[in-house]
């Protein structure tokens, strides 16, 4: 008994530590400016203030770069959920000329690092004019392979029966897709969602490439610039990043089983 | 008579079975054609050529011979092995610490805790980053502020050539691994109960039932963990670009920071595509490497 409370103690105190700098980053972010920057530093604010988050509201482009994010990341979501699903459905279910290459070429294409891609994404890009647009942040996520595989994975433990008899009483191909696949994965896709999502909205690497004005950056690119313009206004920096981050904690404590499912996903098998 | 109409028909359906496949996979195919497998098959096309803002002409394997030649590469290649070799292994004995000390434990302690490791990677890189530069800053960062309350002397973190790779690492591993001990935890739990009553009933300790009978049991997850965590880690950039910049004096740069900096710093897309090729050749090495180091006779 004593043994498993030591254990629990022990646990307890390691999870703290993980989650000690994002405690920081609030403690700052609700902190007066000019008592952070100072030795020796307060782990309560005291008083708390909200000034820092009217302060970076204030700032031209914060609430464009977390709309930019917004609008970024529920388009592909949807898009790419969408496409990925379809995709995955026909991989799992259905039977046709090439459909080993097609499945082959995905899986080979998810051991090539992205960052093959980065440089020739962005000459095509170029060359289609859509630089610093939504479009260059948006269309290459719509056939990302490993959504695909993921959804594959998912639907080839459907009922086939229930498709055939479907078909048996006449119902098209797209409406047995409609009205009979999509209900019945929507728990599993519910996974590619929130994974999806999240990782869109994290994005910064492309979005720092694709994009040449600020205010086309999502929120992450723009708190690097932020950050790069004034490096030593932390009680702004840290505000800004509570705001960035929180959105994705309140879909984390949301879909908590959908990502922890999320992640063992084509991991271990079955 | 009948018949014959019935073989049509069921031939038709067939058709139309098949057409349905294509129709379904074709619009996800087409973007995945057009904005992944074309970018790579042009990003190779293009390292064979001289490829940068005044320059466009074909010259083999001249680009790869310059880059294996420039001490700037080998600088971002040793890095990146430096990282890379330092938070895998960390990261896989960190869960494989909390998976045997959650073990014992119910489901939704389990999860509680899983959630709490996991948590720090729902908030991006970039945030992560941001509060550690502010933790490792030199004059009023919570850091050094402990360091003066444990009279130890304290350090410029991000700016001193030793310590700067090392502070990256350590904040990887204080934030990370969640999604390793999620699946090192999955692993465990795959294992009969069997296995472990039988050892137990022999008289084995812990230690022993730990090294003898769950870690090899666990092999082909660790094997993953090692293969995905190489090439993932491999990758790193976000961190570098807003802690240091690759520097300082190229102490952190890595392979894909400076993949970005040649290409949209210095305009050398030639060099830029020939170091992604090369970075992608390593990897692949390095997975044929590490199955059969460890794969043995893991089937995957």
């Amino acid at each position: 008994m004593l043994w498993q409370v030591g254990v629990i103690a022990l646990l307890t105190v390691m999870a703290v530590v993980s989650l000690l700098p994002l405690y920081w980053m609030i403690v700052t972010a609700f902190s007066k400016p000019a008592l952070v920057l100072q030795f020796p530093p307060k782990i309560v604010p005291m008083p708390p203030t909200i000034e820092n988050f009217v302060e970076i509201t204030k700032l031209k482009n914060l609430l464009r770069w977390l709309a930019n994010t917004a609008i970024i990341s529920v388009s592909v979501t949807g898009g790419g959920v969408f496409l990925a699903s379809m995709a995955g459905y026909s991989l799992a279910k259905k039977k046709f000329p090439g459909n080993r290459v097609i499945l082959w070429i995905y899986i080979g294409s998810m051991m090539i690092p992205m960052q093959v891609t980065l440089v020739p994404l962005y000459i095509l890009v170029q060359k289609m004019k859509m630089v610093d647009t939504y479009w260059a942040l948006i269309l290459p996520f719509l056939g990302t392979p490993w959504a695909v595989f993921m959804v594959k994975q998912f639907m080839a433990s459907l009922p086939s029966e229930l498709i055939e008899s479907a078909r048996i009483d006449g119902c098209s191909e797209w409406g047995i897709y409609a009205k009979i696949i999509f209900p019945l994965a929507i728990q599993g896709l519910t996974v590619l969602i929130v994974i999806t999502f999240v990782t869109q909205w994290n994005s910064f690497l492309w979005v720092l490439i694709a994009t040449n004005s600020v205010e086309m950056r999502n929120i992450q690119a723009g708190l690097s610039y932020f950050q790069e313009l004034y490096p030593m206004r932390y009680s702004d920096i840290m505000a800004a990043s509570t705001l960035a981050a929180i959105p994705m904690f309140i879909v984390f404590f949301s879909f908590q089983r959908y990502f922890l499912k999320g992640i063992t996903v084509g991991a271990l098998k079955g | 008579m009948s018949s014959g109409v019935s073989v049509s028909s069921s031939v038709l359906k067939r058709a139309s079975k098949e057409r349905a496949g294509y129709l379904f996979i074709l619009p996800h195919f087409i973007f995945f054609t057009v904005f992944f497998l074309i970018p790579v098959i042009w990003g190779v096309y293009y390292s064979f050529f001289n490829y940068t803002l005044f320059d466009f002409e074909f010259w083999g394997l001249k680009g790869y011979a310059k880059l294996l030649k420039d001490r700037y590469f080998w600088i971002a290649l040793r890095n990146t092995f430096y990282y890379t070799a330092g938070i895998v292994p960390l990261w896989l004995i960190k869960a494989l610490i909390i998976s045997v000390l959650l073990f014992p434990f119910g489901t939704r302690l389990q999860t509680t805790y899983k959630s709490m490791f996991y948590l720090p990677h729902v908030s991006s890189l970039v945030i992560i980053s941001m509060i550690w530069l502010w933790i490792y800053e030199p004059q009023y960062g919570l850091l050094n502020a402990v360091m003066k309350l444990l009279h130890l002397p304290t350090q410029i973190w991000l700016g001193n050539r030793f310590l700067a790779m090392p502070s990256i690492i350590f904040m990887q591993f204080v934030m990370g691994g969640g999604s390793t001990i999620v699946l090192v935890s999955a692993a465990l739990a795959g294992i009969p109960p069997s296995f472990v009553e039988v050892a137990r009933i022999e008289g084995a300790n812990p230690v022993q039932i730990f090294f003898k009978i769950l870690l090899p049991s666990i092999k082909p997850i660790i094997l993953y963990l090692v293969v995905m965590g190489t090439i993932n880690s491999f990758q790193v950039f976000t961190q570098v670009y807003v802690l240091t910049k690759g520097g300082p004096q190229f102490a952190t740069t890595t392979m894909v920071y400076q993949i970005y900096y040649r290409a949209f710093e210095n305009f050398d897309l030639g060099a830029s595509l020939a170091q992604s090729v090369l970075m992608m050749l390593i990897l692949v090495v390095f997975a044929v490497i590490q199955f059969k180091w460890l794969g043995g006779e893991v089937e995957y």
